[in-house]
């Protein structure tokens, strides 16, 4: 089971008019279980093209197939909504409820389960972000800090325990204990669940210690999609998209410009180091 | 919910245009009164040629006046069935026995008809050709002289002028939010009324607490630029009268007395 893209394009329309496409023809796969890292520039189409993997935009021209279900059928679309969970930007801004708990409860009720499967989900999902529920469910999510509200956005989205998790820029104005606390949850749900994550961010260093896969978006185009090793090789290409690279691409490059042989593709720390010491072990 | 457009300025370079907002509004209200002052159909003709020399001075196509009058046809028609049935007269042209279709019950209706159509068309002309910011400027110093009884024509203007900036992005923002809930399962598509208006709640809590987050955070952003209310404050752009403010004036003043003259020789 994978989501298969084909042919996606789509363009906005202002009043009455249809404006440059924002996606153009765009066509691959996400694989189950992958880690996908979406990065292009702003106004590259990457949350437009995320909306239309559960249906909240409709494609005129292409398909959009998560397992086997088209988001652009009405009545495939519900279907698509449990299997897609989606955060958008600034989540926190979306919550609403008198406390924690029941927002977190929204969606499994919004999918009509009985209320001891609803208790279950809920207490699930506030225990993956790490909200414990003796201290946060009866509290009011208006009183949380900044962080906390994050995970409890986010925990009103596990709660529906979709298959595949889109979020867009999930990290964006968090500290950075926040930040990490993000990223050790999606890594924690892709090796419990099994979960597949679909996420846009900047941060090109987060992209590539996690990612097993990254989409280059350029005015609406695939420009590259790829494993991060080989995507971000082609570091002089991304930064004429206007990107950047890796922190450790940044010193490979401008190691290897200074005349060290060292192979391009080194994105993590962890890499770096263990080329570092088999060169040392050969010398 | 895109599509909404608020007011409705058609942004252009015309003499009209170009006027200062207090001269607008004062042909406007000059405009209001030849209307009124008119008590036989045929003398709209004066106000009629007014309207016309400022839609094509303002080259704003007539489209958009019959847009702005779509919204009142409803009444219109409602006006003159009412007018038409209820106006006595001495013309009888149909007679039904308990009711009579008269001559004076029809130009009644006609006239008041007329009297709508000038009217909006006129009051569409301003904003038209005026933007909302210009129009709360001009407001403000219109009603500046009322500061001496602490009416306080300052703030109504800065409050008229926030709520115009913020109303498209409470759209976007609301338009978000429901996106965000809808992809948590939230339906507002179906169901009876009771359900729908129970479902727009997770829509407008968050539209609140991030329009007081909103106030709150502009408030502080125009403190820190030591913004302390109207006293002494100074503006980017000056109104100032110019000489086509003054021809626009002597021309809507030579309407009105032209109109004035001419209902007193055919009394």
């Amino acid at each position: 089971m994978s989501i298969v893209i084909d042919h996606l394009t789509f363009a906005y329309t202002e009043g009455g008019k249809r404006l440059e496409p924002t996606l153009r023809d765009l066509t691959f796969t996400i694989e189950e279980g992958a880690f996908l890292g979406i990065i292009g520039h702003t106004g590259s189409g990457k949350s437009t093209f995320v909306q239309h993997l559960n249906g909240l935009l409709a494609s005129e021209k292409g398909m959009v197939l998560v397992d086997g279900h088209d988001v652009s059928v009405k009545a495939e679309r519900r279907k698509a909504r449990e299997l897609v969970g989606m955060v958008f930007q600034y989540p926190e801004y979306q919550l609403f409820a008198e406390t924690v708990f029941e927002d977190v409860a929204f969606g499994p009720r919004n999918l009509k389960l009985d209320e001891s499967d609803v208790k279950t989900r809920t207490e699930e999902a506030m225990k993956l972000v790490g909200l414990e529920l003796e201290r946060f469910s009866s509290r009011s999510p208006f009183e949380l800090s900044g962080g906390e509200r994050r995970r409890a956005a986010i925990a009103g989205v596990l709660a529906m325990r979709p298959k595949y998790l889109v979020l867009d820029e999930p990290m964006a104005g968090l500290d950075p204990k926040g930040r990490e606390s993000i990223l050790a949850l999606l890594e924690s749900l892709r090796r419990d669940t099994n979960c597949t994550i679909i996420m846009i961010s900047h941060s090109m260093d987060d992209i590539a210690r996690h990612a097993t896969n990254v989409l280059v978006l350029d005015h609406g185009a695939v420009s590259m999609y790829d494993t991060p090793e080989r995507v971000f090789a082609r570091g002089e290409e991304l930064q004429r998209l206007g990107l950047s690279v890796p922190t450790v691409t940044q010193v490979c490059m401008e190691m290897n410009r200074l005349g060290v042989p060292i192979p391009t593709g080194i994105c993590t720390r962890d890499a770096f180091i263990r080329w570092f010491t088999e060169e040392r072990a050969h010398a | 919910m895109r599509d909404i457009t608020l007011g409705q300025f058609v942004a252009g370079n015309s003499i009209v245009h170009r006027l200062d907002p207090r001269t607008k509004i004062g042909i406007m209200l000059a405009y209001i009164v030849m209307i009124f002052l008119v008590k036989d159909m045929w003398f709209f003709a004066i106000p009629l040629a007014f309207l016309i020399m400022g839609l094509l001075l303002s080259h704003i196509s007539i489209r958009y006046i019959g847009r702005s009058l779509k919204p009142i046809r409803v009444l219109m028609v409602f006006m003159f069935l009412l007018n038409l049935i209820f106006t006595k007269g001495e013309t009888v042209l149909w007679d039904l026995g308990f009711w009579q279709l008269t001559l004076e019950a029809i130009l009644r209706s006609v006239f008041l008809i007329i009297r709508i159509i000038l009217l909006v068309a006129g009051a569409s002309m301003l904003t038209l050709t005026t933007s909302p910011i210009a129009l709360t400027d001009g407001i403000e110093k219109l009603f500046s002289p009322l500061k001496v009884f602490r009416f306080p024509a300052h703030e109504l203007a800065m409050m008229m002028t926030i709520a115009l900036r913020f109303i498209p992005t409470l759209m976007d923002e609301s338009e978000k939010i429901r996106n965000a809930q809808m992809a948590r399962g939230a339906d507002f598509e179906s169901g009876n009324v009771f359900r729908r208006v129970k479902s727009m709640i997770p829509i407008l809590i968050p539209l609140f607490v991030s329009s007081f987050r909103k106030a709150d955070e502009l408030a502080i952003a125009m403190e820190s630029r030591c913004y302390h209310g109207g006293d002494g404050r100074t503006r980017m752009h000056q109104l100032r009268f110019r000489l086509p403010d003054l021809f626009a004036a002597l021309i809507t003043l030579a309407f009105l007395c032209a109109l004035i003259l001419i209902l007193i020789l055919f009394k």
